[in-house]
């Protein structure tokens, strides 16, 4: 493991964890299809569940995208309760409808949700079948989103693991960057380790089916994001090798994931400054300006996308705040590892959650920034804490060097509002 | 099994959270997974609560399915009592775990708690949002509501506003002043700011005002039966509503309903010569029931328009819909069904929409002015102005708000003089909007070739049947000539024409031949 030059003594990673097993406040798995059907331009996303699922989804969507969306929601009526055998016909018939009606999409992921998994619809089968059905136009995959099983960001792990089995194989020495960013994110890491001479490159998910990346023995990946701990396994299986750092999150943790790879690569250190020496520089300056505002304040965090943890280490670390409460739904030790080794030895860490008993905490810690998800934000506004939604997190660009000033500004701009309003 | 996009309703518990978020010293304990979480956001963002929604969930996992998730809900349920003490509990299940028959009910009956719970019983496979909140009020007026003294002075209870309502706020504030005016007390309004004490007094009151037949019929019907009091039929939205409720009033209580009208100012803004432009428009109204019916009445009495479309998303009201849509010989269209809406709007081509956010994003699409009256609710149907629907200042806020969309009467004129003119071209739009992206369309259109001749009202004209239609270049180029925001009635009338004389092609006598056949 590419161990980070600057360890501490006593760090995050050595802190025991606070495991809550109360009631939550997330979202849960369905909820990556809003950025997920954006980043794949020829994907379908069929929940298969209740009026709920669809509700939720057009929640968090904001019901904002006025063009019909690439998802939608298969509601189960009484009648496909009763009998099993009935869904599975129905469902064909949904989904050929909608394919006769939508000839642009190639691939087509039934998501499973809370309903579909309690009445133990075997969505794996029907994708089987449907696959049969619809071949070779389009290609049937299928995963959970459910609330009983994933919360929130594991959805896009749980797409992302569905799709690894059916890669192509290949013998070549890639490099598989792995994680749904915006694509203009995802262009400037591949330009930065184009520039260092790394390549071929390949990202999944693909924008295009067609696209898709060939995976094998002498592929080698690197996560973009800390809640890909299924499709790690996946791609693990498939006998690619991990590359683990720190997440690409502000100067630092970018420098420390590009690193890695460099170092993978076998990229020298003239090359490596050579390409980041400007974009360092660049990003260090926009963290200072936007982190002004949040030097030597307190933060608190509320499990909601996994990626407090790496952003914890941002904030302590870049921003020079103090991390009171760091919580994550899920911790997979094994992918943020590296970015708790970054972080001094003080924050709770937990994982889980009872919500209320957890509002006790905050409520008594009286944090300068809470990162809480949108159900929480405004009451706990309204008693006087100030907040950032997590939420944004996940839809905004903030990875790499020319985002960093923007995901210190995220945090910043609550803080800098407090100080400005005066009514 | 059906697909959706979007939904105009959210599931039943959903409903049940509207009357729980709307009342105090009420707390509702859900059985359901954490995701159903996502729920509290309606409240805190959309309505931009500074509470927590009153709702404990158990947010049971996959694990706890083969174990005890009963004991998870009475968990829960006694955590919940112990730490928010609320005066009384409903209890229930969201669509998961109605699937996994714990009888949340049952369970919670068992528990001996000190307060009276409530079970609520919400279908949710067959079931709706507004299902939830006339179910969840009534039950909880059956279990709390019982027959006593009046009031010495005539009272109404204001039935029917809820948490997340389209206006619920400023439009109880108005009746409140409506009703005082007259003599009339409000006892109690509910379930809008009631505690469930509040409710074991509902049966003071000598009559009840349903004020949103959605969320409140089935306990206004209750009461009628068991406490005695009559319910008002007239939703008072509109000056011709609120006149005749105020009438209604009159009849139940005896006292004159005569009340001060010199706030209205509606009638003569749709009498004065500026909104002659108003006159004829031709409008697709869809919502809830009870504000499409009111609209109607509104667009063809008060402000002179066509009504060429209506319908309503929610089925229990159908069958009003249906009749109202035969008085005024317009077929109604009863869906739920987003695309099937977006079909029928296109197929009439109003000229404006009155619908809510969902036709605001129709609109949007087909180029259509649109302005929102009925729920599903979006974060710009709060505002923070007051600006009710009902009543007198109800019809002033509504007058304001349909125009809004649309260019006004005197600029219309001269958008129609200066066409050519680079500023007043097609495109600019009420000037009172600021800022207009180019269309896609247009934006599409580089490298030196000339914009494509392009229709504002029918940026889908192949749908309109000109595919089997063929426009002559004279005619064309007389069509072009016509103002824009008339040009797409023009156009369809002719076909239309045309199609009925067995015509194919359309030249420009024929364009004049059908403008005389439809001159008015
Ligand atoms: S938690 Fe389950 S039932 Fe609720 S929206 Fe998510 S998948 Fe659907």
């Amino acid at each position: 493991m590419n161990k980070p030059s600057n360890i501490q003594s006593a760090s995050c990673a050595d802190a025991p964890v606070l495991k809550e097993r109360g009631q939550r406040e997330v979202f849960c798995g369905l909820t990556g299809i809003i950025w997920l059907h954006r980043k794949m331009q020829d994907a379908f996303f069929l929940v298969v569940g209740s009026r709920t699922c669809a509700h939720l989804l057009q929640s968090a969507a904001g019901v904002m995208i006025f063009a019909e969306p690439r998802f939608g929601t298969a509601i189960l009526e009484e009648k496909d309760l009763a009998g099993m055998a009935d869904a599975h016909q129905e469902l064909d018939r949904e989904v050929a409808r909608l394919l006769s009606r939508r000839p642009d999409i190639k691939q087509l992921f039934l998501v499973g949700s809370c309903p579909s998994e309690v009445i133990k619809l075997d969505l794996q089968r029907a994708a089987e079948r449907l696959t049969e059905e619809h071949a070779p136009h389009v290609r049937v995959l299928n995963y959970s989103g459910s609330g009983i099983e994933t919360t929130f960001t594991q959805g896009e792990d749980a797409c992302l693991a569905s799709m690894v089995p059916g890669l192509p194989k290949t013998d070549a020495r890639e490099l598989l960057l792995v994680g749904a960013l915006p694509d203009v994110v995802e262009d400037q890491a591949i330009g930065l380790l184009s520039d260092m001479g790394i390549g071929p490159i390949r990202v999944l998910p693909a924008a295009r089916a067609d696209g898709a990346p060939g995976v094998g023995d002498n592929t080698v990946y690197a996560l973009l994001q800390p809640f890909l701990g299924d499709t790690d396994a996946e791609l693990s299986k498939r006998g690619a090798k991990a590359i683990r750092a720190p997440f690409p999150f502000g100067e630092e943790g970018t420098t420390a994931w590009l690193k890695a790879i460099a170092d993978e690569f076998g990229v020298d250190e003239a090359t490596f400054d050579r390409v980041t020496a400007a974009p360092r520089a660049r990003a260090r300056k926009a963290i200072s300006q936007a982190a002004e505002a949040l030097r030597g304040k307190s933060v608190f965090f509320f499990p909601d996308s996994q990626l407090e943890i790496p952003l914890a280490r941002f904030l302590t670390r870049e921003c020079g705040m103090e991390a009171i409460e760091v919580g994550a739904p899920y911790i997979h030790m094994g992918l943020v590892r590296p970015d708790l080794e970054l972080m001094p030895a003080g924050p709770t860490i937990s994982e889980g959650q009872d919500v209320d008993l957890q509002l006790d905490r905050a409520r008594a810690a009286r944090p300068d920034l809470t990162v809480c998800g949108l159900g929480l934000a405004n009451p706990l506004e309204a008693e006087g804490l100030t907040t950032k939604w997590a939420i944004e997190l996940v839809f905004t660009p903030v990875h790499f060097y020319e985002q960093a000033g923007d995901l210190a500004g995220l945090f910043s701009r609550p803080v800098r509002r407090k100080e400005i309003l005066a009514v | 099994m059906k697909l959706t996009v979007w939904t105009y309703e959210g599931p039943p518990h959903v409903g049940a959270m509207r009357v729980a978020t709307g009342m105090k010293g009420l707390h509702y304990v859900l059985h359901a997974p954490q995701g159903d979480t996502y729920a509290d956001l309606l409240f805190t963002m959309i309505e931009r609560r500074n509470h927590r929604p009153p709702v404990t969930y158990t947010t049971f996992q996959a694990r706890d399915l083969g174990a005890d998730t009963a004991y998870l809900f009475k968990d829960a349920c006694r955590q919940a009592y112990e730490r928010f003490k609320p005066e009384a509990l409903i209890v229930g299940a969201s669509c998961t775990a109605e699937l996994i028959q714990d009888d949340p009910g049952g369970l919670a009956e068992t528990m001996g708690l000190p307060v009276p719970v409530i079970a609520l019983d919400l279908p949710s496979y067959s079931r709706k949002e507004n299902f939830g909140t006339d179910e969840t009020f009534y039950q909880l007026v059956r279990a709390l509501a019982k027959p006593m003294e009046r009031t010495a002075r005539p009272t109404a209870n204001i039935i029917g506003p809820t948490g997340l309502g389209f206006r619920h706020r400023d439009d109880v504030e108005e009746l409140t002043g409506l009703l005082s005016e007259m003599g009339v007390d409000v006892n109690v309004v509910a379930p809008m700011g009631a505690t469930p004490t509040d409710l074991t007094r509902l049966g003071a009151a000598h009559f009840n005002v349903l004020l949103y037949p959605e969320h409140a019929e089935t306990a206004a019907r209750y009461m009628e039966k068991e406490l005695g009091q009559p319910f008002t039929k007239t939703v008072p939205i509109g000056v011709n509503a609120t006149r005749e409720f105020l009438a209604e009033v009159g009849e139940i209580t005896g006292l004159d309903p005569k009340v001060d009208e010199s706030r209205l100012r509606q009638p003569w803004w749709s009498k004065s010569v500026d909104s002659t432009y108003l006159t004829g428009k031709r409008v697709f109204v869809f919502g809830d029931a009870t504000h499409v019916k009111a609209s109607v009445r509104i667009a063809r009495e008060e402000m002179g328009f066509e009504v060429v479309g209506l319908g309503c998303y929610n089925r229990e009201f159908a069958r009003d819909i249906r009749a109202l849509g035969k008085e005024i010989g317009v077929p109604a269209l009863i869906s739920d069904d987003y695309l099937e809406v977006e079909k029928a709007i296109e197929d009439a081509s109003p000229e404006m929409i009155l619908g809510t956010q969902m036709e605001r994003h129709i609109g949007k699409r087909l180029g259509i002015p649109c302005a929102v009256i009925s729920a599903p609710v979006h974060v710009q149907d709060f505002p923070a102005r007051y600006s009710p629907q009902v009543g007198f200042e109800g019809a002033n806020v509504i007058f304001d708000t349909w125009i809004h969309p649309l260019v006004m009467g005197l600029e219309e004129h001269l958008l129609a003089m200066f066409r050519e003119d680079f500023e007043f071209h097609d495109e600019a739009g009420p000037s009172h909007h600021g800022g207009h992206a180019p269309r896609p369309e247009e934006r599409a259109h580089t490298g030196g070739q000339p914009p494509a001749p392009r229709d504002i009202e029918e940026p889908k004209s192949d749908n309109l049947g000109s595919d089997v239609m063929v426009w002559l270049a004279d005619a064309e180029k007389e069509l072009k000539k016509i103002p824009f925001f008339v040009r797409g009635k023009a156009k369809r009338n002719t076909e239309k024409y045309a199609a009925e004389k067995g015509m194919t092609q359309i030249s420009k006598d024929t364009l004049y031949e059908a403008k005389a056949h439809y001159a008015r």
